[in-house]
């Protein structure tokens, strides 16, 4: 039986081979399309999701994006922990470290 | 930041998401429940490999995102390869939804490699006998755990589709267990649609009222369980319901559907409307019918419903129901869906569902080509009194 991903300061997100991360170029968007759904991330979660590529832990995606977007790393960090678990929890997420 | 960084699903849609493809109606197996037409596509009417890769071309050119390779059993297309392959290259994720019993591992395999990303497998039961009863397909409970197994060999991720009704609510927890011990993605606890061919055998299939709260405490508790394990997709059965479904997220809103014969369909079951013209992809193209056919105008939006729907909250929930259900038990296609416990025919249909489930369960009929009746499963279960699944 599979193990529920629990997202850590330490968790090294990767998106899943059979999750296709895309720019929508008809659209002009980027979509996260998954098993019979689609999702539609915000500006700032695209800028999350590229950086879950497996080599960064969450508390490094925290402060990279805490120097781009100029902002406390603390409520980023905790900010992106809740997006990211409710991405594992619907499978969109993996980790090979848990 | 924002609160909320994901905005899972959208309502509002330009062109649409998602594209089913029905390549074929014929399946082998036959199914009581099966809500294909009455009148199934003859083989020798199915849009060739040719025009099956127009539509994806066209599907592509329109920006949908999902192709769901569907049936029938649609592994009996043996160009499923070649279709599969262009709408990888076109950047369509591919769905396949299937029973599974005709795939081999070589098959499947190759299939993965051209660009299938996820598998939809069906589940009759989990208990072996009575999967075969159900679906009339000796093994088939067998073979589909063993297609289960390849995939999760592949990595392949996999839902499981549970079909259920009253001859298999009593071991719900035990296929939700099963599709665990297989590591399936979701599951999808989908209650008998009583279209097409399932609405001649709804006496056989319909749930008692027990069995239809009893599941959903079941699954309430289960979805809780296992968070982060499985993805449950469950709603209510319809005729127990209070609130109707958003059927297809609103008509002409996300979806559309492709027939064996190129039939452009808002739903499955949207033939069932005589009243509605639709058209062909042999005619027109799929750009020009989901923009300007009257079928999918007819019901798009809010405009055409009726009171107290129009002015109702949840107007933009549920898009006031499923036309073809409304069609299907009022006779009038423009009524407010009788799931809603605002339809002045609400309590009928509630009813008569109580009713006719309270009573012992009839034979069905298998779907064509067999046209068996079928007796109920007598070993140790009478499904009008055995209610309570553990």
């Amino acid at each position: 039986m599979k193990k529920r991903l629990l997202i850590k300061n330490e968790t090294m997100p990767v998106i899943p081979h059979y999750i296709v991360f895309q720019y929508s170029e008809i659209r002009k968007e980027w979509v996260l399309n998954a098993p019979e759904r689609t999702l539609y991330p915000c500006k700032i979660a695209v800028e999350v999701l590229k950086k879950c590529n497996g080599n960064l832990s969450i508390e490094k995606i925290a402060e990279e994006l805490a120097t781009l977007y100029k902002a406390p790393v603390k409520k980023i960090c905790k900010d992106i922990k809740v997006m990211l678990q409710d991405l594992a929890d619907k499978g969109f997420l993996e980790c090979q470290t848990n | 930041m924002p609160d909320k960084l994901i905005i899972p699903e959208r309502t509002y849609t330009e062109a649409p998401m998602a594209i089913l493809a029905e390549l074929t109606h014929r399946c082998p197996l036959s199914c009581g429940y099966c809500s294909n037409p009455l009148e199934l596509v003859k083989k020798n009417s199915e849009l060739t490999t040719d025009e099956w890769l127009d539509v994806i071309d066209q599907a592509a050119a329109m920006g949908i995102y999902q192709i769901h390779f569907s049936g029938g059993e649609p592994t009996l297309r043996e160009d499923l390869e070649i279709m599969v392959e262009h709408a990888d290259k076109k950047k369509l994720y591919c769905n396949l939804i299937t029973s599974g019993v005709l795939l081999t591992r070589k098959r499947l395999e190759k299939l993965q490699k051209l660009g299938v990303r996820h598998v939809q497998l069906s589940l009759q039961d989990s208990d072996s006998k009575n999967a075969e009863r159900i679906g009339n397909y000796k093994g088939s409970l067998e073979k589909k755990i063993e297609v289960a197994e390849w995939l999760r060999e592949l990595k392949i991720p996999l839902t499981i589709n549970a079909v259920m009704h009253r001859q298999n609510l009593h071991n719900l927890e035990d296929i939700i267990q099963l599709s665990v011990d297989l590591d399936a993605h979701r599951i999808e606890i989908a209650n008998v649609q009583f279209y097409g061919w399932a609405l001649k055998n709804r006496a056989a299939f319909m749930p008692t009222k027990k069995q239809a709260l009893a599941s959903k405490t079941l699954v309430d508790k289960l979805i809780k369980k296992l968070k982060g394990i499985i993805i449950f997709d469950y709603v209510l059965p319809d005729y127990y319901a209070k609130k109707p479904k958003s059927c297809m997220f609103g008509w002409g809103r996300q979806s559309v559907n492709v027939t064996p014969e190129g039939f452009i369909l808002p739903c499955g079951a949207a033939e069932t409307i005589k009243s509605l013209k639709f058209e062909n992809i042999r005619d027109e193209k799929l750009a020009w019918i989901w923009e300007h056919s009257s079928a999918f105008n007819m019901y798009r939006g809010t405009d055409w419903m009726p009171e107290p729907c129009k002015s109702c909250d949840h107007r933009e929930i549920d898009w006031g129901g499923c036309r073809c259900q409304a069609l299907a038990l009022t006779g009038d296609v423009n009524a407010v869906d009788p799931t809603c416990e605002l339809s002045p025919f609400h309590e009928k249909i509630f009813g008569s569902a109580s009713e006719e489930s309270s009573k012992e369960a009839p034979k069905f009929v298998y779907r064509k080509p067999t046209n068996k009746e079928v007796e109920p499963d007598r070993r140790n279960v009478s499904y009008a009194k055995k209610e309570h699944i553990s």
